[in-house]
Order: structure tokens, then C-alpha cells, then sequence
């Protein structure tokens, strides 16, 4: 059934739409006041002002390779990351340790990582699926670059971004 | 020096001060035309609260400039269904008008006693209503042969617009070559200097009965014909001709590049000789209250010139303040607004002044 609302009965004052028109000049030039005198702030202006303090503790920026307390990569190569990446972003090239060397019993590292960051859409799935807390999501944002071959990490801008991240795992560590 | 004695023959001086006051009004015009873009983009920013361009030069200022350079470097593309001569008429006929008003507007009262308006015709006002109506034939010209079917909605808005509102604009103006009994925009500034300007005229030659009774009709006028400046200039409650969310872009929706910078840079135009118009009607143009005019020494020549586009840049953010807070028309209540009640209302407004003149004259 049809419904009938009541439309307000308006004056003659407010049929002349003069005192709306009157507030809304003001509540206008309220707002340009307020900015002339730099009262209001919302505009965050980007590249001089910046919001990394603010950011919280979960957020996913570029993913990046770290190294441990001993200088020494996480990475095994053991390729999770690169099958559960959805874009297919990450490309490995598996290596193998020299039988003589500390490490000897970690058996494989990268001998090329690569992520490409045109393609990858921070989904974090390489951190999760990571048996070595190797890959870790920092909060880099602003990866840019000029050629689509500038926005293909290699391992050495990944080692660079990620820093060292110490704890969690101890396995390769030697028994005390 | 015979050479210099030939400067001051009255014809040869003629020429060439009004050569000399051409170029130097224009170039003030467009100057202001190029910084009211950047004004009404930093106006409409601040009243959002939002920053406005803020990054070619300080405070953006560069920006008009960048933008020109951006127009002209554009491809101007002509689409193959258009009629190609009037497509390119159209953005000229749009511009020229806005400018030609300027010529009869008194932008200062005399600087070593020349008087400062480019062409000093005793049916001044008449020349503005003549030149600024011819603006709609650009638009109108530019919707049809533009060949699509939004700007050809654009340009008949446009025009009905204009019929309707062009009435009252002319009606409202009656009431003040009432009072001041010329026609003469330098006149009427001269008996606004002595008077008391129309909208405001508490001071000067002290004030009696027939001011006050005066007031309220010019206050009327005021309202109506700032209204009616509005739907003439298609500002924003009245911007039905381009209005971009139902027409695309209006009547310019074919254009590119210079074509439709001359669009863009005509509604500014317009606007600025409008507020010429409506400084120098209602708000006294070039005149301050206890400022001498121009014979009292050059200094004040240029008082009064700069006094004069003080009040027009005020008026111009008056029109931007306007636009940034009012919704548009809708097309129905645009027509009804303009025939039923401003055109009575002008037309009242008339015999209101003349009883209010002919009872204090008898």
C-alpha cells in the first residue's frame, strides 16, 4: 500500500529558500576562515609530510629477505614462497652450500631471489607459508621505479630492505 | 619640438591614450582572468578544506601559467560530423564580448586629467546589454554545430536562460537611471562619489528622508540584478549550460585544447566585466567615501583605479563564495524563478522608485 508522507508545511520566509541560502554562506566561509588561518588540517601533504609513524604493527608493505643474529641468510630455498605466491611474483634460483663450510648442514640457499613488484599485491602469503621466518613484509610503501626491470628485486635490494630480524628460529643453531 | 606638440593635437591625443588605457585594461583583465582560475580553484578548496594547488610556484601562483602553456600544446581536435566554420567562430564570439564590455567600464575617475574609461558613451549601460547578450550566440553556435546531441541541450539552455533572465536584468537597472537621470556609467559613478553609493548610501552631503526611501528599492535591484549577473555569466545555481553531471560538459563538450580554453577563459571574462558592471552600478566604482578623485592629484588617480578593482576582485569572490555553496537549479524552478517572480518584481521595483522620485520631487 502506498504510503503518503506528510510534506512540512513551509512559510513564506522559508519558501523564499533566503535564510538556507544565508546559512549556507556561512557554514562556507566558516570552512574558508578556518583554512585561511590554518585552523584545519586535514590534508596530509605527501611527499614532504608522511604517515610511517602511524603505521600499525600488521601492516604489509614490500616483502623482503632478512638475516639472522650470525649475519647468515634464513633463506634454504625450499621454493614455498614461490609456489603459494599468487601473481607468481617470486622466481628462486636454488643453490647448494659447500659440504666444508659452517652452514654445511643447512644444505641449500638462493643463489638469485627475485620478486617482482610490479606484480606482487602484498597478500603476505610468502610470510605465512615461510618454514624459515625468512620473508618478512616490512612497511616500504613507496616502491617505485622508471623501467619494469627497476621494480624486480633482486636479492641484494631484498637483503637491504629486510635488515635483520633475530629470534624465532634456532634449529641451524648448534646444540648447546 | 614640433614632434612632441603633434602628441597633444586633441585627435592625436585621443588616439593614443585610449591606445595606451586599451592595453593596459586588457592587460590587467587577463591577468585577473588567468589568477580568478586559480582563485576559484583555491577558494573551493578552502571551503571543502581541502589545500587547492599549492605546487607550481607559492602557493600554486605559477599554476594559471602552466595551464596556458598545457591548452595551447594540446592537439585541437575538430570531430568530422561538426559544421567547421561556426565550430571555430564559436569560441571567439564567446570571448569577445566579455572583453568589449570592458571599454565603457570608468575604472578610475582621470589620471593627469584623462579621464580613465576607454570609451566615455553617454548610452553606456545600453552597450554593455547590447555586447554581453551577444555572448549567447557563441555558446548557442557552439552547441549546434558541435553536431551531439549535450552540447546542442547546453546551447538551447543557454539561451532560454538568457531570454529569461536578460528582462529582468534590464528592468532592474531602470531604477537607477531614475535616480541619477543619465545613462552614462561615468556619470552615474560621479552622483554615486557625491551621493552615496546606491547600495550604501549612509554617508556624504549628510542624509535625509528621500535616501532612506530611496534604499530599499535599490536594494531590491541590487538583489535582482546580481541574480540575473548570475544566470547571464551561468554561474553556479544558473550553470544549467554546462552542467557537467546531466550534459557531459555542456556546450563545449567537443572542444580541445585553445578552442576551449577561449570557452573557459570567456566565462571568466564575462564574470569579471560582470562584476565591473555591478561595482559600477550599485557599489560606487571607483569611488571610496572621504577619498578625493583623480583632480586632486595623480596619487588619488590611482587610488580610485586600484579602489575600483579591489571592489571587482571582492564581487568575484562574492560570485566564487556563491558558487561553492549552492546547489544548481533545476531547469523548471530556473524558468519559474526568472518569470514569475523577478521579472514582477523588477517591474514593481520601477514604479516603487518612481513614486518614491516624483513624490519628493513635487
Amino acid at each position: 500500500m502506498a504510503r503518503t508522507v506528510q510534506r512540512p508545511k513551509l512559510g513564506l520566509l522559508e519558501r523564499s529558500y533566503l535564510p538556507a541560502i544565508l546559512g549556507g554562506l556561512l557554514v562556507t566561509i566558516r570552512h574558508f576562515k578556518n583554512m585561511i588561518f590554518g585552523r584545519t588540517r586535514v590534508t596530509l601533504e605527501y611527499p614532504e609530510q608522511k604517515w610511517d609513524a602511524m603505521l600499525p604493527d600488521w601492516y604489509r608493505g614490500a616483502p623482503t629477505l632478512v638475516k639472522d643474529e650470525h649475519g647468515r641468510e634464513r633463506c634454504v630455498a625450499c621454493q614455498l614462497c614461490e609456489f603459494i605466491c599468487p601473481p607468481r611474483a617470486i622466481t628462486i634460483k636454488p643453490g647448494e652450500l659447500s659440504k666444508d663450510g659452517p652452514w654445511a648442514k643447512v644444505e641449500k640457499f638462493p643463489e638469485e631471489f627475485e620478486i617482482d613488484m610490479a606484480r606482487c599485491i602484498y597478500c603476505g602469503l610468502c610470510q605465512e607459508v615461510c618454514p624459515e621466518q625468512a620473508i618478512f613484509l616490512r612497511k616500504d610503501y613507496s616502491i617505485t621505479g622508471e623501467t619494469r626491470e627497476a621494480l624486480v628485486h633482486d636479492k641484494k635490494k631484498l637483503y637491504e630492505l629486510g635488515g635483520v630480524m633475530t629470534g624465532l628460529v634456532h634449529k641451524w643453531d648448534e646444540k648447546k | 619640438m614640433p614632434s612632441f606638440d603633434l602628441l597633444f593635437q586633441p585627435e592625436i591625443f585621443l588616439l593614443w591614450t585610449s591606445a595606451l588605457k586599451t592595453a593596459v585594461i586588457l592587460g590587467i583583465v587577463l591577468t585577473m582572468v588567468a589568477y580568478s582560475v586559480w582563485a576559484e580553484r583555491k577558494v573551493s578548496a578552502f571551503i571543502q578544506d581541502r589545500v587547492g594547488p599549492n605546487r607550481v610556484g607559492w602557493a600554486g601562483l605559477l599554476q594559471p601559467l602552466v595551464d596556458g602553456v598545457k591548452l595551447v600544446l594540446k592537439e585541437n581536435f575538430v570531430p568530422s560530423g561538426v559544421n567547421k566554420f561556426f565550430f571555430s567562430l564559436a569560441p571567439a564570439l564567446a570571448f569577445i564580448p566579455a572583453v568589449l564590455v570592458l571599454a565603457v567600464l570608468p575604472f578610475g575617475s582621470s589620471l593627469f586629467e584623462v579621464p580613465m574609461v576607454i570609451a566615455n558613451l553617454d548610452i553606456g549601460i545600453l552597450w554593455v546589454f547590447a555586447v554581453s547578450s551577444l555572448g549567447v550566440y557563441g555558446i548557442v553556435l557552439a552547441g549546434w554545430s558541435s553536431n551531439s546531441k549535450y552540447p546542442f541541450l547546453g546551447g538551447i539552455r543557454s539561451s532560454s536562460q538568457m531570454i529569461s533572465y536578460e528582462i529582468s536584468l534590464g528592468l532592474s537597472v531602470i531604477p537607477i537611471f531614475l535616480i541619477t537621470g543619465t545613462l552614462n556609467l561615468g556619470d552615474i559613478v560621479k552622483y554615486q562619489a557625491e551621493h552615496g553609493w546606491m547600495v550604501f548610501p549612509v554617508w556624504t552631503n549628510g542624509f535625509d528622508l528621500s535616501k532612506l526611501l530611496l534604499w530599499i528599492p535599490m536594494l531590491i535591484s541590487f538583489v535582482v540584478f546580481i541574480i540575473a549577473m548570475f544566470a547571464e555569466t551561468n554561474r553556479l545555481p544558473f550553470d544549467l549550460p554546462e552542467a557537467e553531471q546531466e550534459l557531459v560538459g555542456g556546450y563545449h563538450t567537443e572542444y580541445s585544447s585553445m578552442r576551449f580554453a577561449l570557452f573557459f577563459l570567456g566565462e571568466y571574462a564575462a564574470m569579471i566585466a560582470g562584476s565591473g558592471v555591478i561595482v559600477t552600478l550599485f557599489l560606487g566604482g571607483w569611488s571610496l567615501p572621504f577619498v578625493p578623485d583623480g583632480s586632486q592629484g595623480w596619487i588619488w588617480g590611482l587610488v580610485n583605479i586600484a579602489t575600483f578593482f579591489a571592489k571587482v576582485a571582492a564581487v568575484i569572490f562574492f560570485f566564487l563564495w556563491i558558487r561553492w555553496t549552492l546547489p544548481r537549479f533545476r531547469f523548471d524552478q530556473l524558468m519559474k524563478l526568472g518569470w514569475y517572480v523577478f521579472f514582477e518584481v523588477a517591474l514593481a521595483n520601477i514604479f516603487l522608485t518612481a513614486v518614491i522620485l516624483l513624490y519628493f520631487r513635487s
